[in-house]
């Protein structure tokens, strides 16, 4: 399809979104933009393949976590060495009342395995439908609701129910965050 | 919020049967979109606006990538 002004506008209101979804991977906000500016060069240049009247946020999407997933693979040991750190990005604001509880959520979130993540945030957040989101991480249907199913439970796990009366909020994020030690 | 698990453990019984209770389905969802909503309301940075408005099709694009100069200005404005 051609670089027309309207495609242009169009990949550009996909890009809030994107940003999004990107933090939500990687858990930092330079990194993400990095691979939001990956992705739209990538799109832009392959713009051919686009095909006229499909649908263009899942077209990005799917660009953007293919280019996470093998940059990841890449960078695989350099998170996990990182992994203190990784956490630590997460602590940019200051953690209290409503931004405990965000936090929480956050350090719960990145605890799950990517996959299941990943098919939560499209399916839960981006509000892709289960088809779409099978499409974009190149899987089965059945597969994406078996994932945010999991994803769910484990987050209620995480959050709402293991742990209450052991764990007031504090020492859960303090447990979450600090596992892996520095 | 520290009434966040007293609150939803009154009303959770996830694992039995892989299901969790709709107060927690509908929190979690929250959450998600809460987070996520965070972001999206950012808008679009000046520098993902540039990118996209300036760079030509498949033919230009390498060339465009490669030419730093323009787009470097437009890091630090407005």
């Amino acid at each position: 399809m051609p670089l027309t002004d309207s495609l242009r506008d169009d990949i550009l209101s996909s890009v809030p979104s994107l940003r999004a979804f990107a933090i939500s991977l990687c858990g930092n906000a330079d990194r993400a933009d990095d691979l939001v500016q990956e992705t739209l060069l990538r799109a832009l240049a392959n713009i051919d393949s686009f095909q006229p009247g499909s649908n263009l946020p899942a077209w990005l999407f799917t660009i953007l976590r293919n280019l996470f997933r093998s940059d990841y693979r890449k960078r695989r040991r350099e998170v996990e060495d990182a992994e203190g750190n990784y956490a630590k990005t997460l602590k940019t604001q200051p953690a209290q009342g409503a931004h405990l509880e965000f936090e929480e959520f956050r350090a719960a979130l990145d605890k799950l395995p990517q996959d299941q993540r990943e098919a939560l945030i499209l399916v839960g957040a981006s509000g892709f439908s289960y088809e779409d989101a099978a499409m974009i991480c190149g899987c089965a249907i059945g597969t994406i609701k078996s994932r945010v199913n999991r994803a769910r439970s484990k987050l209620a796990a995480l959050l709402y129910v293991d742990g209450a009366e052991d764990f007031g909020p504090d020492e859960t994020v303090r447990a979450v965050m600090g596992g892996s030690g520095g | 919020m520290s009434d966040l698990k007293s609150q939803a453990s009154k009303n959770a019984a996830p694992g039995k049967h892989g299901g969790l209770s709709a107060e927690i389905q509908s929190r979690i969802g929250h959450q998600l979109r809460a987070m996520y909503d965070d972001v999206v309301r950012q808008g679009v940075p000046d520098r993902f606006v540039e990118l996209v408005r300036k760079l030509d099709g498949p033919a230009a694009t390498p060339k465009a990538g490669e030419s730093g100069n323009d787009n470097g200005q437009n890091d630090g404005r407005e």
